[in-house]
């Protein structure tokens, strides 16, 4: 154990605006850390090698796959996870959007696909629906709820310029 | 405070949503124990070969390693059950131990565990065991595997059939082929699916020593079930002493009904080392060894007259039930399918033979729709076959062979329940309005002038769904190892807030929301005051899980009957805490009233007050408002409808497009519109998807080439159309909300209205049929020979 525990090393992390000094194998990826080290089980695994999208975070503004990311190189980004979004005034216009919708059933590809919808309304607050298919494409839903969820994201949209 | 009776029929939100839009849902991932070691599973890379040995040692001494055990280890535990064989006739019935010891016959059967202290090591460890295989023969088309010379997979089941199942009057078919005027005959491959969900599966073991029960976590969608088969027939532990839970479960699609060895294998290593033990499936794993799906080679006739009804049906099917029997495997080919065949039409005399066979592949079993959307499949095929055969509009042909509404209940002669309701002209005749089908025709005929290639396809379907009758389904009648009623608990506390537990298990469905619902109405609370907790065998009653569209039919009937009984209690509390007599207390407007002076009433909280407190109370009642159901439906349900695709195909690439997609379905009495519209969504696009793109590939000689989501085909959100959605409403007798189920109807009818489409898009070429799935590939194949050969006529 000892071998081992000496190979971990030291990152700072910026995680919804929260700063979390960590230990991890240089091999740890970013979505493990999160979910075994900082106990934010709201990201979710679903493929582990970037096909689904599952694991999507937002890094720098830019959506990410954390499982391709590694802990270690996720130093100095300002990271946005599912437990982020929602502040003290209630939910992101874009997961009351999802529930207005009925965007989401078994719930496990959700925090992915809303996030990819927050990234896509954050560089273009009046997406087309070609732009909101490619934001998503990158994310899989087995339920089939993709109509739903490009609805969510027009009216996500519309509920953000209404601010 | 909203009032009573305002909840059924309407679209309310889901009460499930706030926590998984916030990613604070808790999946079996997401569970840390105190302790907690991880497993890893080393699965054959084979797809058939005998294990000559096994060495583990360097595995063993690998830092981080608890334990790493084999077959030799595990020998003590039983082999999994089989708990639905194919009822009426000899099942020749191999399930897979939890570890093989000398053979394995499938990639992915699993041969070795590693236990560490963390994921990474025990993967890490996996690496280091070195197992001596030596590789077999091995076959994976269930059609080939049947014949002469074939590999053998298990000694009892000769030419690797598992069973021979029939159903339907032989002798009466033959006789209909003989004096047809038209029999168009047909092979058609129902391709193996792979249910994918996100969620892969997992288990975790926790064993206590001091008392020596095992709670074990899973991503279940039948708690109860597995606790019963582990304890009875697995694990030799008494039921009472097995607790499982599926906490938040991420889909199943039929792939979490079933025991697995990990469940299992969990519960032995928590034993071994005093520890909870955790198993989580990666995404590799989930391809190679949790249950796929359809997987049927079948030829088919249909005999008829010259003016389009339907005389006879004849149906030959292999069914590839994998390496070994899963949990309910033999029920889904037979019951499911085999008595499904006739679909909407009155056909007077129908066959089916089911051959259900060994292969060296993953074992199949029930996959959304199971049976149902195979037998839809076929009949929807054939009868465009036979409508193209006698040159008459499939929609006539359809119409002209429905059972009529007046037929009710109806027999389909290959021994499924009477169909309880239907109107399926009806159906018909909506989806052909919204879809615009006579002007779809017209421009089809202008579009094929310049050589466009468009097409439209229906899919009249019919499925059996709210399973089932346990008089029927069990043991002497169709095979089914137990009873399949549902179980329902609803307690008010002493502040008026109720609590309902079921025997279901849902994993996406909103159940909590659709049950609430029900339960405010019939308490007339407001539906934040009900609670629906489902998923823990302990404080459940014991019910048979989520699948088959029963959740709503057979486990909201329990609900319903608990809360029957508790308004029936709490009537003669309010007659005595009104000082009236019982007769002249009646329900009104969520209340309980004396008749005449509706001024004194009582509600349910209130009551449950006086019931929970128990100072005052009619002589010989006890005190609170619990009470428990099973219930037992006295028939299946059988929702129905019509789906029209329309595709326009590329004749250059093959490529096809979904020009649109009008659904008119009829589940019965809907509870909550927004929910039902939500699976029928997902159900058509799973079944677009095998039309389309999904198919599980395996080489001749066993090596699974879709195992992952590169590999695999599921549905991107830029692939599909908007769905035009729609419901006639025809209720069930069979119970007292009047609904049918929703959940499998859009995969049902989906897949053959997209292949009818494509295929009528290819008509004027001479394309007569192609096997799923039709990706651009297969179908620009079939143009280029068919212009080939149409240039050679020339």
């Amino acid at each position: 154990m000892a071998t081992r525990e000496t190979s971990k090393v030291p990152v700072n992390l910026d995680i919804n605006g929260e700063q979390y000094d960590v230990l991890v194998e240089p091999r740890r990826t970013l979505l493990d850390c999160l979910r075994e080290d900082l106990g934010l089980t709201g990201t979710k695994r679903v493929c582990d090698v970037g096909n689904c999208g599952a694991c999507t975070v937002i890094a720098d503004g830019r959506t990410g796959y954390s499982c391709l990311m590694l802990a270690v190189e996720s130093e100095g980004l300002k990271i946005t996870t599912i437990e982020g979004l929602a502040g003290e005034d209630g939910l992101h216009p874009v997961q009351q959007a999802f529930i207005q919708e009925d965007a989401l059933q078994c719930g496990f590809c959700t925090p992915g696909q809303v996030l990819s919808v927050v990234s896509l309304l954050e560089r273009n607050s009046d997406p087309s629906d070609e732009e909101i298919r490619l934001a998503v494409s990158g994310n899989l839903c087995r339920c089939g709820a993709y109509p739903k969820i490009f609805r969510a994201a027009r009216t996500a949209a519309q509920i953000m310029s209404s601010k | 405070m909203t009032t009573a009776t305002t909840f059924v029929g309407s679209s309310v939100k889901r009460v499930e949503d706030p926590e998984f839009i916030t990613g604070s849902g808790t999946y079996l991932d997401d569970i840390k124990l105190p302790g907690m070691a991880h497993m890893a599973i080393l699965h054959s890379p084979h797809a058939h070969a005998r294990i000559r040995g096994i060495d583990t040692s360097k595995a063993q001494q690998h830092p981080g390693v608890l334990a790493v055990f084999t077959g030799k280890d595990t020998a003590g535990i039983n082999p999994l059950p089989c708990a639905w064989q194919a009822g009426g006739v000899e099942n020749h019935v191999n399930t897979p131990h939890v570890l093989a010891s000398d053979e394995v016959r499938y990639v992915g059967d699993a041969v070795a565990v590693v236990v560490a202290e963390d994921p990474y090591t025990a993967r890490d460890a996996l690496e280091l065991i070195e197992v001596d295989y030596e590789p077999l023969p091995a076959v994976v088309d269930p059609e080939k595997a049947t014949q002469e010379g074939a590999p053998q997979l298990h000694e009892n089941a000769p030419n690797n059939v598992c069973m021979r199942w029939t159903a339907g009057n032989q002798e009466a078919t033959d006789r209909a082929f003989e004096q047809a005027e038209v029999v168009v005959k047909q092979r058609l491959v129902n391709q193996r699916l792979i249910p994918t969900a996100m969620e892969t599966r997992g288990a975790i073991g926790s064993y206590n020593p001091g008392t020596g029960e095992f709670t074990i976590w899973m991503t279940s969608q039948a708690p109860h079930v597995m606790k019963l088969l582990l304890a009875a027939f697995v694990l030799n532990v008494p039921e009472n002493k097995i607790r499982c839970i599926s906490p938040d479960v991420g889909g199943g699609f039929g792939s979490k009904i079933f025991c697995y060895a990990d469940m299992a294998l969990v519960a032995f290593a928590s034993r071994q080392l005093g520890r909870p033990v955790k198993y989580v499936e990666d995404r590799t794993e989930n391809y190679q060894w949790t249950t796929h799906g359809r997987d049927h080679v079948t030829y088919a006739e249909i005999a008829g007259t010259r003016d389009g009804r339907i005389t006879g049906l004849r149906v030959r099917t292999y069914a590839n039930l994998g390496a070994y029997l899963s949990t309910i495997a033999p029920g889904i080919p037979t019951t499911l399918y085999g008595r499904m065949v006739p679909g909407v039409y009155k056909i007077p005399a129908t066959f089916v033979e089911v051959l259900g066979v060994y292969t060296d592949t993953a074992m199949v079993d029930a996959y959304r729709g199971a049976g149902r959307p195979e037998a839809a499949y076929l009949i929807e095929r054939m009868v465009d076959l036979f409508a193209r055969e006698v040159g008459m509009d499939p929609a006539e042909v359809r119409r002209r062979n429905f059972v009529p509404p007046n037929e009710f209940p109806h027999d389909n002669g290959v021994g499924m329940l009477p169909y309880d309701s239907g109107e399926y002209e009806k159906a018909l005749n909506r989806a052909l309005e919204l879809s615009g089908y006579p002007e779809f025709r017209r421009e089809q005929e202008e579009a094929r002038r310049q050589g466009r290639l468009l097409g439209v396809g229906l899919s009249s379907y019919v499925e059996v769904c709210g399973v089932a009758p346990s008089a029927w389904i069990g043991l002497n009648g169709q095979g089914w190892g137990a009873g399949l009623w549902e179980s329902a608990n609803v307690r008010v506390h002493l502040t008026g807030k109720a609590v309902v537990t079921t025997g279901t298990s849902p994993h996406g469905q909103g159940h909590a929301t659709t049950f609430a619902q029900l339960v405010a109405d019939e308490l007339g609370v407001p539906m934040e005051d009900v609670i629906v907790e489902h998923g823990d065998t302990q404080g459940t009653p014991f019910g048979f899980g989520t699948y088959g569209s029963r959740s709503l039919a057979v486990g909201g009937s329990a609900i319903l009957r608990s809360t029957a009984k508790i308004r029936e209690k709490a009537r003669k509390l309010a007659a005595h805490m009104l000082e009236a007599s019982e007769e002249d207390v009646v329900w009104e407007n969520g209340r309980f009233t004396v008749r005449g002076s509706p001024e004194s009433a009582r509600t349910i909280p209130e009551i449950a007050l006086a019931a929970a407190t128990g100072y005052s109370l009619p002589e010989g009642m006890e005190p609170y408002l619990d009470e428990t159901s099973y219930y037992d439906p006295p028939n299946c349900t059988f929702p129905f409808g019509t789906h029209v695709c329309m595709v326009e195909v590329d004749r250059d690439t093959g490529e096809t497009r979904l020009v649109r997609y009008v659904a008119v379905d009829d589940v019965g009495n809907v509870i909550n519109p927004m929910i039902v519209d939500g699976q029928l969504h997902g159900g058509i696009v799973q079944g677009v998807a095998q039309a389309m793109w999904e198919q599980g590939v395996y080489t001749e000689d066993g090596q699974l080439v879709t195992g992952s989501l590169m590999d695999y085909a599921l549905p991107k959100a830029s692939m599909l159309p908007n769905f035009e959605l729609d419901r006639t409403v025809t209720p069930t007798n069979v119970n007292a909300m009047g609904a049918k189920g929703a959940g499998e109807a859009g995969t049902i009818a989906a897949t053959p209205a997209v292949v009818n489409a494509v295929m009528d898009a290819l008509a004027p070429l001479g394309i007569r049929h192609l096997d799923m799935p039709l990706a651009p590939e297969k179908v620009w194949h079939a143009i280029q020979e068919r212009s080939a050969s149409q240039k050679e006529e020339r």
